[in-house]
């Protein structure tokens, strides 16, 4: 039997503890993600995504509990160790890339995810024609922008790029934090168009935080709704399938 | 004419200090107070230990290594010590300034017949300040080569990464804390190297001599940036030893319309802020458009 990708067990996280302003997010909270799980993950604001998100990829240490990542235990691992197998896409396009380094440097950067960077010269030159492959697919025509800053890009364009960095080492583990929130709808619509596309061929595990009921019916083949730091309903495949927007709402309303 | 040599040379050396606050202020994106703890730091060090009878060349490296330790403190209690980097500059600073008098026993310390780098025979049958100008010009040279080297590695990368974003840099694996620190200790053993020799050219070094160098450093980087634009890494480098040769002839016009050396740090800061400010002037008043208007025929 196969060691499952990623195990939360019993995690609680408590913030501002001492202090009038104490609130536990995540209360004894248990997950386990297979490999090949693309789960779409949904919640009311502050019901706790991101904050289970943060301590997925280890930004935050949980109060208690413990985090195993193929069956190793990582809950001390700090973010930029845990960058070996997990690749995050945020929200803000800003966020993924380095704006003063052009397309092609922040694909070199990311082609090295969590391998130890030593003195050695990077070589661009020899990786252009990978990054031209890597990149002729893809709907905004980044391809011919390889040598532009990451900074002069539109957002769609910044988003586009950071999807293919997360993904061009095939993380362990993908999380997708609204990754399609702040583009324009036909944008937004090629880019989870590209995401279902890459997360399927490559069968990444991934996690997606929506705010699409419509997106989170229509991708992925698991569906977890956070209610007040609980998970309050996990359905997969064929039950994933009969779920609606009516009934999500439902859980939505408590 | 050996005004204008002279500022030459002296731009150059002063220019190693304008790239060692390159890699802080322009590539980390921090301003980093520490350099006037460090310029008379490396130059104490130098001078001491040239007073000791110490080789020159081990002098000037000992000098770029007492930089090197001022940005491990810097980076130390920014990173570990979580105290922000303006302050934790400032703090090394001013404790600097205690362990200078410690080394160098007084206030001044002059050199008299010690030999320095710029003493060997080729050099001193030069004409007047050519000795400055050619070791300068080496220095540079091998120092603006080196760094633009490093910046191409996979590590020069990483660092570049961490200072313009970090996040992104954490989330790709990138060590940031130790990224900070290593720029902190490369720049500041630059900073460190350019008090040895300007120490060693201008024959003392003096506790006090630190005050408003980090008002010339950047004042060479800005000068530079102003003067070129848009421009590739290593030509970024090359920009600033240029803005600091500018610098200097600015310096010596200052002189020439009458003022004093007195002035100097009064008129350095006018300079700065001037050019910190052209950005905005070409937006809110379109000087190109209006001088390019000017030029017009009507």
């Amino acid at each position: 039997m196969t060691k499952p990708i990623l195990e939360l067990k019993n995690i609680n996280t408590t913030v501002n503890i001492g202090t009038s302003e104490e609130k536990r997010i995540l209360k004894d909270l248990n997950l386990t993600l297979e490999k090949g799980d693309f789960i779409t993950l949904l919640g009311t604001n502050g019901a706790g995504k991101s904050t289970l998100l943060n301590v997925i990829n280890g930004s935050l240490s949980p109060t208690s509990g413990k985090v195993l990542m193929n069956g190793e235990d990582i809950t001390l691992l700090n973010d930029v160790k845990r960058a070996k197998y997990i690749a995050q896409v945020f929200q803000d396009p800003k966020m993924g890339t380095a704006p003063r380094m052009t397309v092609a440097e922040n694909l070199l950067l990311a082609s090295k995810r969590g391998q130890k960077r030593g003195l050695k010269l990077r070589g661009l030159s020899k990786h252009m024609d990978e990054f031209k492959q890597a990149t002729a697919k893809l709907p905004n025509g980044l391809s011919n922008r390889l040598n532009t800053f990451a900074g002069s890009l539109s957002g769609g364009q910044r988003q586009t790029l950071s999807f293919l960095m997360a993904t061009l080492q095939n993380p362990d583990l993908l999380l997708l934090d609204e990754h399609t929130a702040a583009l324009d709808p036909n944008t937004s619509e090629q880019l989870m168009a590209l995401t279902d596309e890459v997360v399927s061929n490559k069968d990444l595990t991934c996690v997606m935080i929506t705010h699409q009921l419509k997106d989170a019916l229509k991708y992925g083949n698991r569906t977890i709704i956070l209610h007040a730091g609980e998970i309050v309903l996990d359905v997969k495949g064929e039950a994933k399938k009969q779920l609606n927007e009516k009934e999500i709402l439902q859980y939505f309303e408590k | 004419m050996s005004v204008i040599t002279s500022a030459i040379g002296q731009g150059f050396l002063w220019g190693i200090l304008g790239l060692g606050l390159f890699l802080t202020f322009r590539i980390l994106d921090f301003p980093d107070m520490t350099v006037e703890g460090t310029f008379p730091f490396g130059a104490a060090v130098c001078v001491a230990a040239l007073t000791h009878g110490v080789d020159p060349f081990v002098a000037t490296a000992l000098s770029f290594g007492a930089g090197l330790l001022t940005g491990l403190i810097t980076g130390l209690l920014y990173t570990k010590g979580k105290i922000p980097i303006l302050l934790a500059g400032i703090l090394v600073m001013t404790g600097i300034y205690s362990i200078n008098l410690r080394i160098l026993g007084k206030a001044n310390v002059g050199l008299m017949n010690e030999k320095t780098l710029f003493s060997p025979q080729f050099l001193q049958a030069l004409p007047d300040g050519f000795a400055s100008v050619t070791l300068g010009m080496i220095f540079t040279l091998v120092i603006v080569t080196l760094v633009s080297v490093f910046l191409d590695t996979d590590i020069g990368q990483a660092f570049i990464a961490t200072g313009d974003n970090e996040k992104m840099a954490r989330s790709l694996g990138i060590e940031t804390d130790n990224m900070k620190i290593l720029g902190l200790m490369v720049s500041n053993g630059l900073i460190g190297l350019s008090g040895g020799l300007i120490a060693q050219n201008n024959g003392y070094a003096d506790v006090n001599m630190g005050i408003g160098t980090i008002v010339i450093g950047l004042a060479a980087i800005i000068i530079g940036e102003v003067a070129y634009g848009e421009l590739s890494l290593t030509a970024r480098l090359v920009a600033v030893v240029v803005g600091s040769i500018l610098y200097r002839f600015v310096l010596l016009i200052v002189l020439k319309l009458g003022f004093s050396t007195n002035d100097y740090k009064l008129l350095s800061a006018i300079i700065l802020a001037i050019c910190l400010m052209t950005p905005l002037f070409k937006e809110k008043f379109q000087v190109v458009k209006l001088l390019k208007k000017g030029i017009e025929k009507p």
